[in-house]
């Protein structure tokens, strides 16, 4: 078991100016290229900040209420906060290893000793960047997610504060789920969480990894990276269940990358926040790698909820298979941009990609545009976006056989969702979110 | 104490346009009705009406179950007093699996005042019974399994219908044509399966165009429906005369509705 690090200082700079940088390098310890890191990472955001964001890529997102200057780091958990209430897996289940961050710092880092003696190592970024400064080295923010991406991976890149990292030796496999927790408990936070996995050739592991609000009123930020590097013959689950409150801000990319005939099978909830953008990609590197995309959405209220992803196929004989499916009510918007991208090497490629959505007021909206970009000339890419209305005709079979209406609603909900739940392998997963999904509806309120 | 299902002086209006025009009828538990009528003389919708459709509005008059009104009462409080509607055009719910469907149905039929959220009965107990019906039903099991009439044929999905009957166990049963696209065997199961089903628990009102489905389920009493009004009540020999012989002599019997009826057609026929 290893102890938490408490790598912050009590007092944060408010901002993300110049000096303000220079004070939270003042509270970090880390190592020298880590610093270094950082220092080009806020360059360039300095640099995309003078620059106007991408009008292609923002313009159906209405992130102009969005004000940076309302959020700050902080060095301090709270303490005793509650998420009990909440859908998550964490109130469902015990789990062999388990890291949870509140407030961008980690307070609880654990893995058995059982999985520790066979090298694996997962625990909370900050520790295990300095414990194992030279292994995770070459993988941190070079290969995945990369700080000159855009203004927000650059802001990430500069100013992270933790996240969760896995890391699984050659060949060995871990059956049972490993837990993390990203927590936000106090007004006006950022969280800039990292989640870094790495797997070596052959290794096998789950991770389930979630987002939480302390309560429902407190204003939340969370810029965030995900890394998954998937080795050769490896595979990968991962999950992420995104329950941050409504009054949080979600920024995030998000990048896999597959080697030869490694998989990954990825698994998104997207559930909270006022609002959400997310780039998810995936890049299939090696011959016969795969990738399996299942996202689950469900936007209420004025939630907006927007999803730019990529499949990139980069080798022969890979393969990536998407399927969204997100349900829309109130006055709620999805937004899904859809890319299957082929490298004129990546021959006998097979890419799908689709976005279902099931409208159940007539004042949301969903846009989903999906894309395809092919420069190989012997492959076989589909792709498929459809938007229906919950049918009345449906509700009032339902009904004649005694259920409520609610009751028929959410039976026709959970239909709508059974293809993509039908792929989510882990049951807790399913759980949750079919949770999530009666209290979206309302039930047992 | 067996119940009665009473209709008196029933209007409907669907959006705004008057279809029934004053329906009598009445059904205890244990009998079986036949209503007859020419297309669009409103026999669906009385159906839809007595299951409770929104956009059905009651215009006038009362639906009864032992004196109780169900004028304001929704489908689904009526499914659980013990009304059921087989679909002339069963409806699709895609995700929906056909035993998890009705394993709620039959909890609230069961329990009418479980709230959602609240435990449905015993998995064991509902599969036991579920798998029996079906195969009294001679259906396959896998189609308990199956997505709510995703991808069944018509007579399947006829079946589903008189599945759910049998496991609803209603007291009061209207099947809307539900013999019309069947092929023979089919119609023979069905109607085998609903004569056995519907025993002195069940008023029965069977709408059909054709006479197999009565043949199994002789009714007591034959009703014919013209321009949304009930102009013929008889017995069984009613039904034969009327398949025999047609509407003709129906509406030479009845001038005022039949003239209504033509109005009607002309009225459709000239807004097309
Ligand atoms: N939802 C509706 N909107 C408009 N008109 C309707 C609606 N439902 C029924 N009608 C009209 O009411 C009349 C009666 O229709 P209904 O379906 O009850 O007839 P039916 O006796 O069941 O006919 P069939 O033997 O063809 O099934 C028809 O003129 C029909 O067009
Ligand atoms: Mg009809």
């Amino acid at each position: 078991m290893s102890t938490v690090t408490v790598n912050s200082a009590p007092s944060l700079p408010s901002g993300f100016t110049s000096d303000d940088f220079e004070v939270f390098l003042q509270s970090r310890v880390e190592p020298v290229w880590v610093t270094q890191r950082r220092r080009v990472a806020f360059e360039l955001f300095q640099a995309k900040s003078a620059e106007e964001l991408d009008p292609e890529e923002w313009k159906r997102i209405p992130a102009r209420a969005f004000r940076p200057e309302k959020f700050s780091l902080t060095g301090k958990a709270a303490i005793g906060f509650d998420t009990a209430q909440l859908p998550l897996m964490q109130n469902r289940a015990e789990f062999e290893g388990a890291v949870v961050h509140v407030d961008g710092s980690a307070t609880e880092s654990r893995l058995t000793e059982q999985l520790a003696a066979k090298g694996v190592i997962f625990g909370d970024l900050a520790t295990v960047l300095c414990q194992q400064a030279d292994l995770l080295e070459p993988h941190f923010a070079t290969k995945a997610v990369l700080p000159d991406t855009d203004r927000f991976a650059a802001w990430h890149g500069a100013f992270w504060t933790g996240g969760t990292v896995l890391f699984v030796p050659k060949g060995v496999q871990v059956d049972a789920p490993l837990y993390s927790l990203v927590a936000l408990a106090q007004d006006g936070v950022a969280d800039f969480s990292h989640t870094l996995v790495i797997l070596e050739d052959g290794a096998e592991a789950t991770l389930l990894e979630e987002t939480a609000s302390g309560s429902p009123d407190i204003a939340g930020l969370h810029v965030g990276a995900v890394e998954l590097l998937v080795g050769k013959e490896a595979r990968l689950r991962y999950v992420q269940l995104q329950n941050w409150n409504q009054k949080s801000w979600h920024f995030a990319h998000q990048c896999g990358r597959v080697e030869g005939n490694g998989s990954l099978q990825w698994t998104v909830g997207g559930l909270g926040s006022k609002l959400a953008h997310i780039h998810q990609d995936v890049h299939l590197d090696g011959r016969g790698a795969e990738a399996q995309v299942n996202g689950v959405t469900f936007a209420k209220d004025r939630q907006c909820l927007s999803y730019y992803t990529q499949q990139t196929h980069n080798a022969p004989d890979t393969r990536s298979d998407l399927l969204y499916k997100d349900v829309l009510t109130d006055e709620s918007r999805v937004i899904w941009r859809g890319m299957i991208k082929v490298e004129p090497e990546a021959q006998k490629t097979d890419g799908y990609q689709r976005n279902d959505s099931l409208l159940l007021s007539p004042t949301s909206r969903c846009d989903a545009i999906p894309g395809l970009e092919i420069e190989a000339d012997d492959v076989r890419c589909t792709h498929g976006a459809t938007a229906g209305r919950v049918d009345v005709d449906q509700i009032f079979y339902a009904m004649c056989r005694g259920l409520t209406e609610h009751e028929a609603m959410h039976i026709i909900v959970q239909g709508f969702l059974q293809t993509v739940t039908d792929r989510i392998p882990v049951e807790l997963v399913r759980e949750t979110l079919d949770k999530a999904v009666e209290v979206k509806l309302g039930i047992g309120e | 104490m067996s119940s009665i299902l009473k209709i008196t002086d029933l209007h409907i209006a669907v959006d705004g346009k008057p279809i029934l025009k004053g329906v009598n009828l009445e059904v205890k538990q244990g009998e079986i009705h036949a209503l007859m009528g020419p297309n669009g003389s409103g026999k669906s919708t009385l159906a839809y009406a007595l299951a409770g459709h929104p956009k059905y509005e009651i215009t006038g008059g009362d639906i009864e179950i032992d004196g109780a009104s169900l004028n304001e009462l929704d489908a689904n409080e009526r499914a659980r007093l013990g009304m059921f509607l087989a679909f002339q055009y069963p409806v699709t719910i895609p995700g929906v699996r056909v035993a998890d469907f009705l394993r709620h149905a039959v909890t609230n039929r069961r329990d009418p005042d479980r709230k959602e959220g609240e435990n449905l009965m015993p998995m064991r107990e509902f599969r036991q019974e579920l798998r029996g019906r079906m195969n009294e039903l001679g259906m396959d099991p896998e189609f308990a399994r199956r997505y709510l009439n995703d991808g069944f044929s018509g007579g399947e999905k006829k079946r589903m219908e008189i599945l759910q009957m049998a496991m609803l166990k209603p007291k009061f049963a209207i099947l809307d044509e539900t013999d019309s696209g069947l092929d023979s065997d089919a119609v023979k199961v069905v109607s085998e399966g609903l004569s056995s089903l519907a025993g002195p628990e069940t008023g029965v009102l069977i709408i059909t165009h054709h006479e197999r489905l009565l043949e199994f389920n002789r009714p007591q009493f034959t009703h014919v429906m013209l321009a949304g009004r009930i102009v013929e009540t008889g017995d069984a020999s009613l039904a034969h005369e009327l398949h025999a012989n047609g509407y003709t002599t129906v509406r030479e019997r009845h001038p005022a509705e039949a003239a209504e009826e033509q109005a009607e057609r002309e009225e459709t026929l000239a807004t097309v």
